[in-house]
Order: C-alpha cells, then sequence, then structure tokens
C-alpha cells in the first residue's frame, strides 16, 4: 500500500481544480429512493468480511466505524470501500460497527474507535481501500470458479461480474448466493488497486447518506431515545472541578409533582423524575439550596488576572519551560541574529456550544453488573469504558448505541464522558432507564474550554533581513492532562492539543523552538475544534504578518517567500490572495491574509472587513478560501465543512469569549456567549484544490485562519494590531482609539 | 386538567402542567422528536415550529397557550419531504449535524409563506432568529432562494 500511495504524492501539477460549490448542482435524492446509500440498523447477506456483507438482492452492507456529528465520515468512509469493492452505490447500505477496536478501530488514534481530529479519511483510508479489493477478490474468485476461467479474464462493472470474452456476467447478488469466503483474507498488491484516473465514487459527489433523515425531522440523536419505563434525569454539577455537594434541600427538592429521588453524587446533585418538566424544576430547587465543599483547585481564580499572570510568565525568562519543538538551533542563533523583532498574543477561554445540550441514555440492571446506554459520542471506546468504569464493571457488560451527534467539536470526546456517566450513575441509582439532560446553563456553566493562553514570540533576521531564528513561548492552561489523562501519558507527557500549531511549520525558517510553560488552573478544558491551532495560529500568523511589516515587505508577498520551498503551501497562499484581488484597496475596508499547514491540509485565506469606529463593531464582509487536502474523497463537503469551519472562526475571533470569576463560568446561554449568526456570514468563497496526494483532514482547518486573518486585516485598515482574541468591541475600540 | 389541541392534523391531549413549555410535551409526551431542544430561552430556535400556521418557539410557548389551536412541527410540514423548503434544502445540501434544521426549515416556510418571494436580506433577517453552530448559514440562504423560485 505505501508504494501506491508514494506513488500519488508530490504531483502537484496534475491537480485538477474544483470550483466553490456555487456553480454544482445535483440530483435530488430522498430518503428510501434507490439514488444513493442508506443508513440502516443491521446488516443483511452473508459476510465477505467484517467491513461488507452481501444479500442475494444485492443489496451490499458497508459497516462504518466513524461517529457522525455533521463531518460526513459515515457516508465517506464507506464509499472508500464501495470504490475498492466496485459497488453500485445505489444498493450500498451503512451500517454503524459495533465496539470492536481490533477491527474497526481508527488507525489514527493507536486502534480506539474515536473520530477526531479530522482525521477518519485520513488514518482510514489506505485499509478501507484494501478491505474494498480484498472484498472485490473473492466475488471475483468465486465467479472463476463458476465460469471456469481465469481470474485474470474478469472485471467488473458496479455490483456486476463480467467475462467479457463470453458476455457472462453475474451479479454480486447472485454471487453472494453461493460465494465460498475463504478464512484468509486473499492478497491484494498496491497495483491492484484503482488509479484516481478510474473512481467512480472517490472524488465525486454523492448524497451524505444521513441527510434525507435530517430534514424530516427523523435523524435519531441520543436527546430522542425513547426507552420504556424511562425516566428523566438532571444534575447540578459543581461550579468548580473536584468540589462535592455538602447539603441541599432535599424537601424542596422532592416538592415538585413527578419528582421520584434525588442523588448525590460526588461531583453534583442530581435529580430523577417521571417527566422532564419535573427534573428540571427539581434541578432548579437543587441549584437554590445547594452548597459546595471547597475541594478542587479552581476556587479562586480569575482569568482575567489568570491571563495577565500567564503574559507576565511568558516574558520572565527564568519560568520553567520544557521544549515542545525544535528545528535547528535557535537557542544558539538567536544571539548571533542581525535584529530581533518581539510581539506577544492573549487568547481567551472559548466553548463549544454544540447545538445539541449533552445528554445520555442508560439502562443498568437492578443488580447494577450491566448496563444499555444510548450516546451521541466521538469515541465507542470511551463510551463504553467510562460506562463500565463508573458502574465498577468489565466493558464486556456494557452495550452501547452511538447515536448521530449534534455537533461535536471536540466536546463529545473527553475520557470521562461526564455527560454520559451521569445518566449511568441515576440510573443505577433507581434502577431504572434514565435519560439525563443537560440544560444550555449546565452545557456551559460545566463546559470544557479551549484554554487560556500568552505567547511570546521572537523573530532573528540575519544581516539581509532573512528570517533564519523563530521562538515562540507559550503559556497555556493545560488540556490532554485533563481531557484525556490516558492519551496525555501515551504521549510521554506531551499536551499536545494545547501545544499543535504552535511552530511555524510549512514555512522556511532554519531555526524554531517552541517551549510550553506549564499551568494547571484547575478550570475544565477540551479540544476545541481547531484545537491548539486556534490560539496558536492567532499568535503565529498575526507574528509573521508583523514581520512582514518590519520588513516593509506586503504581507501576501512575504508569505509565498517563505514558503517557495514547499509548493502545495505556496499554492494555496498564491490562489487565495488572487481569489481575493489582493493589493485591490476599496474604502473602509482592509484585507488580511493567513495560511496554515494543519496537519498536512494545506490552506489558506483572505478576509475583508470593516469597522464601525464608534462600536468596535468588526463586519466580515467576505472570505476567500483555498484548501489543498490532497485526493478531497467527496469535494462538495469539502466546501461545506470549511464553510462551516470559517463560520466557527468568525465567531471565535469577534465575540467567543468564556470569562472565569471564582473558579466558575460567568457565562450562562445565548445572550452572553454569541455565536454567529446568519447576519453575521459573509459570502464565503472556497476553492478545493485537488491533488493527489493522501487525503487529509477537512473537518477544522480553516476555523484557525480567521482571527488572524481579521487582525492583520484590521492592521491593514487602521495601522493597528489587535493582540487579544476575541476582538470584542471594547477591545477593537480601545485598540483602534 | 388536560390540555387538548391539534398537532398535525391530528388531536392531541396531554396532562402536563398548565406552563409546562409546548417543546417537552411535544418530544417527550407525543414522542414527536423533530423538534428540537436548544437553549430553553428562545435564543437558538431549534425548537421552532407553527401555530396556526405563524412559527413560534416551542420552548417559549407554554402548553397551555396552545389549547384549542393547531401546532405543526417538522413531521408535519410534509409526509414525505416534499415540502419546497426540504427539497431545497436536500439540493443545497443544508445539513451537517442536523440538530438545528428542523428549527431552520420550519422558519424558512414560515418565510416562504408569509413572503413567497423575498429578497436575500429578508431571508437573512427572517433566519437571524436561528443558529447553526455547523455554521450552514450560506447554504441555508442559497436553499430558501432555490425554495422561493421552485416552489
Amino acid at each position: 500500500m505505501n508504494a501506491h500511495i508514494n506513488r500519488f504524492e508530490a504531483a502537484v501539477s496534475r491537480r485538477q481544480v474544483m470550483m466553490g460549490a456555487a456553480g454544482l448542482s445535483f440530483a435530488i435524492a430522498l430518503g428510501g429512493s434507490t439514488d444513493a446509500a442508506v443508513i440502516a440498523d443491521e446488516r443483511s447477506g452473508p459476510a465477505l468480511s467484517p467491513w461488507v456483507s452481501i444479500a442475494p438482492d444485492g443489496t451490499i452492507t458497508i459497516m462504518s466505524a466513524a461517529t457522525e456529528m455533521g463531518q460526513g465520515s459515515m457516508t465517506s468512509l464507506p464509499l472508500i470501500i464501495a470504490e475498492e469493492l466496485d459497488a453500485d452505490w445505489n444498493k450500498v447500505k451503512i451500517v454503524p460497527a459495533p465496539v470492536n477496536e481490533k477491527i474497526y478501530g481508527n488507525p489514527g488514534f493507536g486502534g480506539m474507535m474515536y473520530t477526531a481530529a479530522s482525521n477518519a479519511v485520513t488514518s482510514y483510508y489506505k485499509n478501507l481501500r484494501l478491505f474494498g479489493a480484498q472484498a472485490r477478490r473473492v466475488l471475483l474468485d468465486n465467479a472463476a470458479k463458476k465460469f471456469g476461467v481465469p481470474v485474470e479474464e474478469l472485471s467488473t462493472e458496479p455490483s456486476i461480474v463480467v467475462h467479457a470474452r463470453s458476455g457472462r456476467k453475474l451479479t454480486y447478488g447472485e454471487l453472494a448466493a453461493f460465494a465460498e469466503v475463504p478464512v484468509q483474507a486473499p492478497e491484494v498488491k498496491p497495483e491492484e488497486l484503482k488509479k484516481p484516473v478510474d473512481f467512480r465514487l472517490i472524488s465525486k459527489d454523492v448524497m451524505r447518506a444521513e441527510l434525507p433523515h435530517k430534514v424530516n425531522g427523523s435523524a435519531q440523536y441520543s436527546i430522542d431515545v425513547q426507552v420504556p419505563g424511562m425516566l428523566y434525569g438532571a444534575v447540578v454539577r459543581a461550579p468548580v472541578e473536584g468540589a462535592a455537594p455538602e447539603k441541599f434541600d432535599e424537601a424542596k427538592v422532592m416538592a415538585a409533582k413527578g419528582v421520584v429521588k434525588a442523588v448525590k453524587l460526588p461531583y453534583g446533585v442530581g435529580v430523577i423524575a417521571e417527566t422532564p418538566w419535573a427534573a428540571f424544576a427539581a434541578r432548579g430547587a437543587v441549584e437554590g439550596s445547594v452548597s459546595w465543599t471547597r475541594d478542587g483547585k479552581a476556587w479562586g481564580f480569575d482569568s482575567e488576572k489568570g491571563l495577565v499572570s500567564f503574559a507576565a510568565t511568558a516574558r520572565d525568562p527564568s519560568a520553567k519551560a520544557t521544549d515542545w519543538f525544535k528545528l535547528g538551533d535557535a537557542r544558539a542563533e538567536m544571539p548571533k541574529a542581525a535584529s530581533t523583532f518581539e510581539a506577544e498574543y492573549l487568547c481567551d477561554y472559548a466553548y463549544h456550544a454544540q447545538m445539541e445540550p449533552l445528554n445520555g441514555v442508560a439502562s443498568v440492571s437492578p443488580a447494577g453488573d450491566s448496563a444499555e446506554v444510548w450516546c451521541g459520542t466521538q469515541s465507542q471506546t470511551m463510551a463504553l469504558e467510562a460506562t463500565a468504569q463508573a458502574l465498577g464493571i468489565d466493558r464486556s457488560k456494557v452495550k452501547l448505541h452511538d447515536t448521530l451527534i449534534g455537533g461535536g467539536f471536540g466536546r463529545r470526546g473527553p475520557r470521562d464522558m461526564d455527560f454520559l456517566v451521569d445518566a449511568v450513575l441515576l440510573s443505577k441509582a433507581i434502577g431504572k432507564p434514565v435519560k439525563s439532560i443537560w440544560t444550555r446553563e449546565d452545557d456551559i456553566k460545566n463546559g470544557r474550554f479551549r484554554p487560556l493562553s500568552a505567547h511570546l514570540l521572537k523573530a532573528g533576521f540575519d544581516a539581509s533581513g532573512k528570517l533564519v531564528a523563530w521562538q515562540h513561548r507559550l503559556v497555556g492552561d493545560r488540556v490532554t492532562p485533563f481531557a484525556d489523562p490516558v492519551r496525555y501519558e501515551k504521549a510521554g507527557k506531551k499536551d499536545f492539543i494545547l501545544m499543535l500549531g504552535a511552530d511555524a511549520k510549512g514555512y522556511d525558517v532554519a531555526h524554531q523552538l517552541v517551549e510550553q510553560v506549564y499551568e494547571d488552573t484547575g478550570v475544565r478544558t477540551a479540544p476545541l475544534r481547531g484545537i491548539g491551532f486556534t490560539a496558536n495560529k492567532f499568535a503565529t500568523e498575526t507574528f509573521v504578518d508583523e514581520l512582514a511589516y518590519q520588513r516593509g515587505v506586503d504581507p501576501v508577498k512575504y508569505r509565498l517567500n517563505l514558503l517557495s520551498k514547499t509548493p502545495r503551501a505556496h499554492k494555496v497562499m498564491e490562489r487565495a490572495a488572487q481569489m481575493a484581488d489582493w493589493g485591490k484597496k476599496l474604502e473602509g475596508h482592509g484585507l488580511g491574509a493567513a495560511y496554515i499547514d494543519y496537519s498536512g491540509t494545506q490552506v489558506a485565506a483572505v478576509v475583508d472587513i470593516s469597522v464601525d469606529r464608534s462600536t468596535g463593531k468588526i463586519k466580515v464582509h467576505n472570505v476567500w478560501c483555498a484548501i489543498d487536502c490532497g485526493t478531497a474523497v467527496q469535494p462538495d463537503n469539502v466546501v461545506a465543512q470549511t464553510e462551516s469551519s470559517i463560520v466557527y472562526g468568525i465567531g471565535l475571533a469577534l465575540t467567543e469569549r468564556i470569562s472565569i470569576k471564582d473558579g466558575a463560568v460567568e457565562q450562562s446561554n445565548f445572550y452572553d456567549y454569541t455565536v454567529s449568526r446568519n447576519r453575521d456570514v459573509p459570502p464565503m468563497h472556497v476553492e478545493v484544490i485537488q491533488t493527489d496526494n493522501h487525503p487529509t483532514g477537512v473537518g477544522q482547518m480553516a476555523t484557525p485562519l480567521i482571527t488572524p486573518a481579521v487582525s492583520n486585516a484590521i492592521m491593514a485598515l487602521t495601522g493597528k494590531r489587535l493582540r487579544h482574541a476575541p476582538f470584542t468591541e471594547e477591545r477593537v475600540k480601545k485598540a483602534i482609539g | 386538567m388536560a390540555t387538548n389541541f391539534l398537532v398535525n392534523g391530528k388531536a392531541a391531549t396531554t396532562d402536563a402542567p398548565p406552563d409546562t413549555p409546548l417543546l417537552w410535551v411535544i418530544r417527550e409526551d407525543l414522542k414527536l422528536t423533530g423538534t428540537k431542544f436548544g437553549c430553553g430561552a428562545g435564543l437558538c430556535g431549534a425548537c421552532m415550529v407553527h401555530i396556526e400556521g405563524n412559527r413560534a418557539f416551542s420552548c417559549q410557548t407554554q402548553v397551555s397557550e396552545v389549547a384549542g389551536k393547531s401546532v405543526t412541527t417538522i413531521e408535519g410540514l410534509s409526509s414525505d419531504s416534499s415540502h419546497p423548503v426540504q427539497k431545497a434544502w436536500l439540493a443545497e445540501r443544508v445539513p451537517q449535524c442536523g440538530y438545528c434544521q428542523s428549527g431552520q426549515i420550519m422558519s424558512a416556510a414560515d418565510l416562504l409563506k408569509h413572503n413567497p418571494k423575498p429578497t436575500r436580506e429578508q431571508i437573512v433577517e427572517h433566519m437571524n432568529t436561528n443558529i447553526c453552530r455547523c455554521g450552514t448559514y450560506q447554504r441555508i440562504v442559497r436553499a430558501i432562494e432555490r425554495a422561493a423560485r421552485e416552489a
């Protein structure tokens, strides 16, 4: 396989360019019709492999290993198998895979079943192609035997094996009825896989399988699950992680009609009721009367003061730091530089705001020795293990039904699965199934945030003005140790969720050093769409802009010079600038650019903004974005994901801010945590530059472009730098005077 | 103390307390889960339904307020996803996670019912009530324009 993929590499000259979705048109496919794959609960027909079953009627079941949260993996992963199987896509039925890591685990996460980091397609791609080709080979071998011809004389058309010389044909369904499946999967050599030019499904747009269910209310999320005899739960959590309930007014809590039980949990107080409204009423009564222990680290923490302290630490050379990334020897080269430049950037906590509030459904056996759970989770493995751990039972005693996810963005993948464990503990306490629902206020108050961070950057130039040394000292609230202690240990105690993107990857800078000063405020944190890149690329891409100004060079030209050795990177930056007609002046508007290598995906954008100087409100008028993710398995979905990433990035850039006082979250709903709405979204012009490179991620790559691009556009327009994200009206007004 | 009303043309009844948000009655009593809980405060639009032919936040409507009235949910917009807005939504590949989309579609259908040929500005203004965290706004506007064109 490696050889085959390598053959794809670096074929930049063979790229084809697909314009953004504006010019595309699609056939309309409705649920249940025959011109698109559908979703089902169970496979049908004999299994050719753990991934593929074919029924005599020709229905092809393909297992889907990733969870679906809007990113499209439930379609694009099975489609990769279907490509090599040469399946008729209209006959494909997609079934969510059971939890079995040995078969369905994500190679990008050491075999865990975990959908995150925009890596599903990139990590599964090679294997799924092979599995599809192996299943096809099984059908071919069976057909060869039936026809009494050498297998080399056979070919396939969608779902049909053809013997051209005799004109004989067998459909996959006919073959499945008698096919013998070898114990060992047949060997398929890399050169036997399809050539990209022969792809019928990959790089061609199909209807996402679950979309028809998302326009008529039939898509089922875990919050929609109804189990016979089910009760409703709600939990009031301690405002600070590690604190426990002291006392609450149980009589008042039990007063509402339909309330069944109040349960003291290690981290909060749970209520169980016959109806959701009774559960919420009881929840309110707990909230009004509960007191907490002062256990837990975050008590007393104030994020505004904390950030000032982080910034001071960043400037303090004696603060203990560890090396995160080293290229060359920046420590030795920086003092030799002919001139240097330093700048500082700050970034606030931010919240996921996925539209489906966190929830879980659990049915624990009366003896507490087994459980069935329903959950919208980014990790089937973690959901199973967290449930087992909460009950002190083996994970084989837990059955998981993973549902569609009403937005993940990193929040539905914590190791401890806090939202599912609520339901598990409440169900255990009452001996009946419980659906536990967080209110939006719970979701924010118990949010797990993109961390607070301060960034000190330093650049060293040689006598000719060439950028030779780069230092980035990052002081940030820890994420990985809190969000996923297991992977933190496995990674050798590297806080990759915080640190990724802090280097100058893609740019030609010989000596780079990125250092981390570890901070632990006790505040709950998590990966958030764009993970470390959202803060770190705000710092680095604003800094690169500042360097361009230092050298008196146009910021796009400056980037293109630094990208001259990375042609795919150079191309996206060049293309985004062309799309934006970079250099054109529009009265009262400013243009700003940014570029990122995000896990191999090359992405660049230019934003067009204006600012109301009396209020400090920034308006984004246009975003032009070019993205090269190698093979775009579903090109229109790449466009959709990129639009989505941009919108998310606009919110993070302009308004989205969580503040902490005495350890507790100050915001509570969409009136004080404001996300992008329809009115806030500019025309987005996305161009996918298709190359034959191995596919890389698309689910969040453009998000981190927006904050630095806006900062850079404000500079172009006003001559002032915004150094503290988000760029709230108050901050902008202060900065631009 | 039952409340009687019509949902998607059929008689419905609930004994939920009169101040119970209609949203929870629809979702958990009547098991019509296409209408979503998002914020409980009339800020996100995930719970949008039609009451007597006009859009309303079901999380902000007490069930007693719909006594004797007609409520339409996403399940009742059409029986076969054939409403022009639903068709346009698929044609433009609007949904991502999909959670907000019932509310978006109900808002859009309300707009086109009252204003069959809206301008882009009118679409944006009307749809500003509904949050989509996946940021499908550009496609939402495009789909409404298509539905207005093709209806």
